[in-house]
This record gives C-alpha cells, structure tokens and sequence, in this order.
C-alpha cells in the first residue's frame, strides 16, 4: 500500500525570455523559491528528480548534470526524466513514487526548460520516427493541428463553432494570465484578434499556439506522517493516472484518446472522483493548442463526446463558473516544455491551498492538473485536495 | 551589464540501421509497390510493414501489398517555418489510408496550388480521395513517393 504524499512547496521562476541568466542560475531561482514555500534548507532534501525536454533543445546532454549543483542534488540520488511535453507531469510522479515507496521522505522534482537558447521545433521533429515519419509531422503544430481537424470532423461540428470555441479559450488565457506574476504573454485580445492571427498549421493560428518560453519549476513532494510538520497546508496528491501509447502517428485515435482517458479514469477511481464536473473545483489542463482543450473536457469526463464547445459557450469552465480551467492562463501563455507539467501541478497545489494569489478560485479544495507529451502518446494526470 | 550570449552550433552525423522488415518494405517501395504486415492476432493491416503488431506484441510475417491510393484520415495546412522542414511552406501535411490498410501514414498532399488556404480548404477535407505521385527516380525512401495528389 502506497504512504499519503503532498506537496509542501512551490517555486517557478519569471518565466519569459530569460536570457539574463544562465540555465543552473534559472534553476536555482526555482529550487530556493519552492523551499523558501516550505520554510526548508537544501539538507532537507532526500532526493531530487527533475527533467527537460530532449537533449538536442537545450544543447547541452544529460542537462541534469548540469543543473546538479542548482538544485542542491550533491550527495543524494538525483535522476532524471524525460518523457517530452508529459516531462513536468512524469516528474511529479516520479517524486511521488519516490515518497509513496517508503523509502524517501522529502523529495524535490524540478522541471526546467530554457526554449530559448534552442530550437525547439526542429528538435521536437526529431522526436518522430526517422524512416518514415518525421519528414512530415511539421513539428507540435503539425501533429496537433491534425488531432484538431479530425475532432471536427468525427463529431460533425460547424468548423466556425470550433473554431470561435477555440478562440474564446484564447482569450480567457491571456486575460487570466495577466492575473498570474509568473505568466509569460500579457497581453489582452480578442476572439477577432485570435481569428485574424495568422495560420501557423490549419487550423491553429498564432493565437492559439503557446509561446516558447524560457523558465523554471520545483516542487517538494513529503510523506504524509512528516508534511503536516513542514506546512499548515499541505496540498495532498489523492489520485495519480498516467498512461502511454502506440508510438506510430496514424495507428491509433487521437480524437478519443485512449492515453488521457485512461490517465483521468485512473486518477479519479483513485481519489474517488465519480463526477469530476461536481467534485473537482479547478483544473490546470495542458493546452499549447487552444484547440485541445475542448478534446480534454470530453476525455475527462467534463462533458460528453463532442460537446466541448458548449462547455466554452455555457462560460462553465471560466474563473465564477462550475469548473474554471487554466486560471493561471494555462499553457497557452507560459510554456517552458520541460516545466510546464509541473507548473500544472504546482498551480493545482497553490490553488487548493489558498495561495494562488489574484489568480485564486475562491474556495478551491480539488484540483487536477494535466500534461501530454511524445508525439502525442502519453497523458498524466495528478489529482491534488486539501482535504486530508 | 548586459547579459552576454554565447553562440555555437552543434552538428553530429548518425546511421540508423533499418533492420529487415524496413529493408524489404523499402526494396519494395523502390519498384513502386507498398506493403504492410497483418497480425494473426488482430487481423489488422499495418502500413507501413512491421516486425511485431505493438497491440498484441506478437511478431509479424504475413506480407500484404496495398494500393498506393487512399483516404485522408486528417490533414493540416502547414504554414510556418523550422529547421529541418520537408519543403517551404505553405503545404499540407496529411494522415492517409491507404486501400487494404488499417493504419494511416503521414505524407504531404499537392500537385495544386497552394498558396491559398481557403482554395486549400475546398479542396481537402477528411475522406478526400488521393493517389501517389512517384519519382522517376526512386531510391528506396519515403520520399520517392514526391506527395499524394486529390483523384
């Protein structure tokens, strides 16, 4: 039987262009946030994991050697994951793992991502197959564009519905994203902004793709018998999913996708979630499209196949409706790839304990926090409350 | 002060061994003929031809040609740039599949104007029709295949 875990602390960066550091000054800005979050020193720290996008994108290989000194990681296990997009997500849980065995008590996950100092489409392209694929997929836009285009179709949506959904969850982003200090994009627009942007891989315009943005996260994972001496409030992980899939782009469904649903269903029986829409407060999706969102909802049990767009129409999933998504301005603003996963579950954490500042969804108790990574072929989810 | 950067490139060389099965399919797929294989297990069709089916982990040994004509299962309108692009954008990337398979390949759709994405738009959607165009000279990659073009 796995121990109760929590979160006990977050930190993130400014996260933006931050080429006024170099990548293990970015990372320590996070690490002495998180522990400054948990009123800890580095010698409290059992083990560290932590993670980045691949290799190619930062440069520099095995980056974690790197970061070690950053991060405090001298004379304790460090390792490293990396599972593309999923990185932040995947090390969360493998925090979690760590502290739920037994064999850990306080474990630090850090995820960073300097996206500016490489290049990341290029790079991401390499991630698919080499004899038979990666000619083709045209990076994240490429393959997400294709999951956003057949969604339409399956479910006979009107292609300007989609698409005004769509632009409405742009919107809502970047308006919440001015809410939140770390937040990379601050800019107001309009859905007619959002519609007029240029086309990056129909049907997903520059307005509805994420910035690249470089940044930092950390958050400290402790057992349940330790974390109610670290923190009045620990945020405590009740449930935890995560699944992966067939690698090949075009053999499996990315419309009903089996990965995410499975990583939901999972997370949920866990933390005893049977209607997500009535017991979760708050969610922190991942959304670099904006079109991906709407697919979410419907994996996660939100709403029925199909009917995304009406959650979006409804005003259900806006900061004062039933279920606000994203109140941080999601990944659509802020996206340094190999945080950003766990900035969802550093948000979920913030959200559950009062401390999410402007950005706080007024009585928050159960959040969830999501990412997806490979070439669309995992999903993680991580359900966080402050109920004990 | 302000901050320095430092600026390098990083170029490696790498050979990636086909290994048999994409050997063949390619030694086929020079003369101009696709191939899958299909699981005794699921009964599917894989394109392009495997060694192992990934859902029932079995291997894989019952070739199967299919048409170098098919189905768009999905598509997008590619018009941004990276390192490392196929070809200058604008293009369309799509998802086909192909008569006699279970699975799609991506693959680039032309042989029309592109520079218009509304044009593009009335003419691509998912379930258009389209028919490989070859190379005169093929060498036994995916690219002797130049792009699909509508029927």
């Amino acid at each position: 039987m796995a121990r109760k875990v929590a979160v006990v602390g977050t930190g993130q960066t400014r996260h933006g262009k931050r080429q006024d550091v170099s990548y293990p000054e970015m990372i320590r800005e996070a690490v002495v946030a998180a522990l400054e979050d948990a009123g800890l020193g580095w010698e409290h720290i059992d083990a560290v994991v932590c993670g980045s996008m691949p290799p190619p994108m930062e440069g520099t290989n095995a980056p974690h050697l790197w970061w070690a000194d950053a991060m405090g990681a001298g004379g304790k296990p460090l390792l490293r994951v990396a599972t593309c997009g999923t990185t932040g997500i995947s090390i969360a849980h493998a925090a979690y793992y760590h502290v739920a065995s037994g064999l850990f008590d306080v474990v630090l996950a850090v995820g960073a991502e300097k996206q500016y100092e490489g290049e990341s489409q290029g790079t991401m392209t390499t991630v698919g197959e080499p004899f038979f694929q990666r000619q083709f997929v045209a990076g994240a836009p490429g393959v997400f564009a294709y999951q956003c285009n057949e969604y339409a179709h399956r479910y006979h949506l009107d292609e300007e519905r989609v698409r005004a959904a769509a632009a409405e969850i742009a919107v809502r982003n970047h308006v919440d994203a001015l809410d939140n200090p770390f937040a990379h994009l601050r800019q107001r627009i309009t859905v007619e902004d959002v519609l007029r942007s240029r086309v990056l891989a129909y049907p997903i315009r520059l307005l509805d793709c994420c910035p690249a943005s470089d940044g930092a996260c950390a958050v400290i994972f402790a057992a349940g018998e330790v974390a109610p001496r670290i923190t009045r409030t620990p945020a405590w992980v009740a449930g935890v999913g995560y699944a992966g899939e067939e690698h090949w782009v075009g053999d499996s469904d990315k419309v009903w996708w089996q990965s995410a649903r499975q990583a939901a269903l999972q997370a949920y029986r866990m933390a005893g979630i049977t209607d997500p829409l009535e017991q979760l407060d708050v969610a922190e999706l991942y959304n670099p499209f904006s079109f991906q969102e709407l697919i979410f909802y419907e994996l996660f049990g939100f709403c029925g196949p199909g009917e995304g767009c009406r959650l979006v129409e409804e005003g259900v999933v806006r900061r004062g409706g039933k279920l606000p998504c994203d109140p941080s301005g999601g990944v659509l603003c802020t996206n340094p790839i190999g945080a950003t996963g766990l900035i969802r579950v550093a948000e979920a954490a913030m959200q559950v304990t009062g401390k999410a500042g402007a950005h706080q969804v007024e009585g928050a108790r159960t959040a969830l926090a999501h990412a997806i990574g490979g070439t669309q072929q995992i999903n993680g989810v991580m359900i966080l409350t402050s109920l004990d | 002060m302000e901050p320095r950067i430092l600026k390098d490139t990083i170029a490696l060389p790498y050979q990636w061994a086909l290994g048999p099965v994409n050997t063949r399919f390619f030694q086929e797929f020079k003369e101009r003929r696709i191939f899958g294989t299909r699981c005794p297990k699921c009964g599917r069709v894989l394109v392009p031809a495997r060694a192992f089916c990934a859902r029932c982990f079995v291997p894989l040994d019952e070739w199967v040609q299919v048409r170098d004509e098919g189905t768009i299962k999905t598509w997008t309108y590619v018009a941004y740039s990276y390192v490392g692009q196929p070809m200058q954008p604008p293009y369309v990337s799509a998802l086909i599949q192909l008569d006699g398979a279970d699975t799609a390949i991506p693959h680039l759709v032309a042989g029309f104007d592109l520079s218009n994405l509304e044009e593009v738009r009335a003419r691509i959607r998912v379930g258009t029709r389209v028919r490989a165009v070859w190379r005169e000279d093929t060498e036994g990659t995916i690219l002797d295949i130049r792009y699909f073009e509508p029927v």
